[in-house]
């Protein structure tokens, strides 16, 4: 087959930057953000999910759908459990996954973004999946690629990790049921967190009874509330009737000084104790993406407690990875045939 | 329903496939069975020979989306429900439950699936129907009723309860 680097072709109609996301056929064929799924394509996606995970239980963990396609991994920033989690879902696809590690490669050697494109685009490969640090990355990447290839964000600077809230939307379904009465509170540095901002998009297209955020005001984006939400600053209000307690890793990393006064104050005002949980409902289910800091935002004995299902949340990220994986590819295969 | 649409007499074909099922299980050709329907026609088969030959183990359902091997001009198949297997399949008899034989694709793909849960010692097929068509060497050894159809004619199966199977003209289809 001959590579061509032929830009795909952008519906003329499209009036959202995320309508790049769809073919013309409206399938979907890369996945960048949650916006401009709407319910349909995430209740699809999580469906489809719940398909792959009984493949997940049985003693031959495989299916046939992608064999011959190739995964290319493209990693600028660290990251474990989202890689090795994508990594296996291409794996029990039967694709052929390359790991490419670029946080000590090329890029550091002073190649472009579009270079290391092109040239790994030039091994054949049939899905991107990219981790970077700008905002942006996987939009930018998704308009330079050959038409048969899918783009899948696996997160963006602040901006987006979509497969994470799909997991996240899977496992509050699969113990929660309905998401129309319930409430789920999300917790901590949401102003850093690109989960936090892919979760209020699905949680909100899923319709959920009320979404709340629980953070010092210095870790909140501004106009947080434009994004669907009830803004508490205080733990004991907020858990209050909660459902389901999201807990987001205090992203230390991504932190200018002076927006908390010390992590002792955060862990004694916002952390997750036993003591605050307490204030949820009694059967409220513990969220976490990890990496989680013990100690930091959340307590060792609820992190390892009945009411966590921090692990869970890993095991149905592979299953909600192989989905989209599965959708997408079938997109832009079909189209070019 | 359309003109050329024909009511297929449903009964009598599950009646004949449980008969001729029974006998076999009489002569001792298949031992403890597990019976395995593939979605969504063939789960309500067999879930009729299920209740009839009254067998020890648990109703099996098979998912074939995943083991399709047109996904690379159809796509994903809507996913109707997952394969749902809790018995071992390992050293096991299996009656294989389609409701119809077209081109034999549907059952290449189950096989394969199967084989991922365990290695059976013996597979056998049984469909409701055995339409001409076929595509790969696989032929029912079971069959409530042979049917030869026209290039435009398919058989369409509705159930659960109670299973009906009507003849239906594509072309009269589309015209509708």
């Amino acid at each position: 087959m001959a590579v061509n680097f032929v830009r795909p072709k952008i519906p003329k109609f499209a009036p959202d930057p995320w309508a790049i996301q769809f073919d013309e056929q409206g399938r979907l064929r890369h996945l960048l953000t949650i916006e401009g799924l709407g319910p349909e394509w995430i209740t699809r996606i999580l469906d489809t999910a719940e398909g792959f995970a009984s493949v997940t239980d049985r003693e031959i963990k495989k299916v046939p759908l992608l064999r011959g396609r190739t995964v290319v991994n493209l990693f600028f920033e660290a990251s474990t459990r989202t890689r090795t989690t994508f990594e296996l879902a291409a794996k029990r696809l039967s694709a052929d996954v390359l790991n490419l590690n670029l946080t000590t490669s090329a890029t550091n050697k002073g190649e472009s973004l579009l270079d290391t494109l092109n040239n790994i685009q030039a091994m054949q490969a049939d899905m991107f999946v990219i981790r970077h640090q700008q905002s942006g990355a996987a939009h930018f990447i998704a308009r330079h690629v050959a038409p048969h290839v899918s783009v899948l964000n696996a997160g963006d600077g602040w901006h987006s990790h979509p497969t994470q809230a799909l997991l996240d939307a899977f496992t509050i379904r699969r113990h929660k049921g309905d998401f129309t009465p319930l409430r789920v509170a999300i917790v901590g540095d949401v102003r850093h967190s690109r989960v936090a901002r892919s979760q209020m998009h699905v949680l909100n297209s899923l319709n959920v009874g009320e979404l709340r955020v629980i953070a010092p005001r210095t870790l909140l984006p501004t106009e947080v509330e434009k994004l669907g939400v009830r803004v508490f600053h205080d733990m004991r209000e907020g858990l209050r009737d909660v459902d389901v307690i999201i807990m987001l890793r205090l992203q230390r990393e991504r932190m200018e000084s002076g927006l908390l006064p010390s992590e002792e104050e955060f862990y004694r005002l916002y952390g997750l104790t036993e003591k605050k949980l307490a204030w949820a409902k009694p059967d409220a289910i513990v969220m976490h993406p990890g990496p989680a800091n013990r100690g930091v935002e959340i307590e060792s004995s609820v992190a390892d407690g009945p009411q966590s299902v921090i692990l869970e949340q890993v095991s149905n990220g592979i299953g909600v990875r192989m989905a989209v994986m599965s959708l997408c590819m079938s997109a832009s295969r079909t189209g070019d045939a | 329903m359309t003109q050329t649409d024909r009511l297929l007499p449903a009964n009598e074909a599950i009646d004949r496939l449980e008969t001729q099922i029974r006998t076999a299980l009489q002569r001792g050709e298949l031992v403890d069975p597990l019976i395995i329907g593939i979605h969504t026609g063939g789960v309500w088969v067999a879930d009729t020979l299920h209740r009839a030959l009254d067998c020890r183990d648990p109703l099996g359902r098979l998912n074939i989306t995943f083991y399709r091997d047109d996904f690379h001009t159809l796509g994903l198949h809507p996913q109707v429900s997952p394969s749902d297997l809790s018995v071992d399949v390992d050293g096991r008899d299996i009656i294989l439950v389609d409701d119809v034989l077209f081109t034999g694709r549907t059952i290449r793909a189950a096989m394969n699936e199967l084989f991922d849960y365990g290695r059976p010692r013996r597979i056998a097929l049984a469909v409701l129907y055995q339409r001409d068509g076929r595509e790969l060497p696989i032929c029912a050894d079971w069959t409530g009723q042979e049917i030869k159809l026209g290039p435009d004619e398919q058989i369409h199966v509705g159930g659960p309860d109670p299973i009906t199977a009507r003849l239906v003209s594509k072309k009269r289809a589309e015209e509708n």
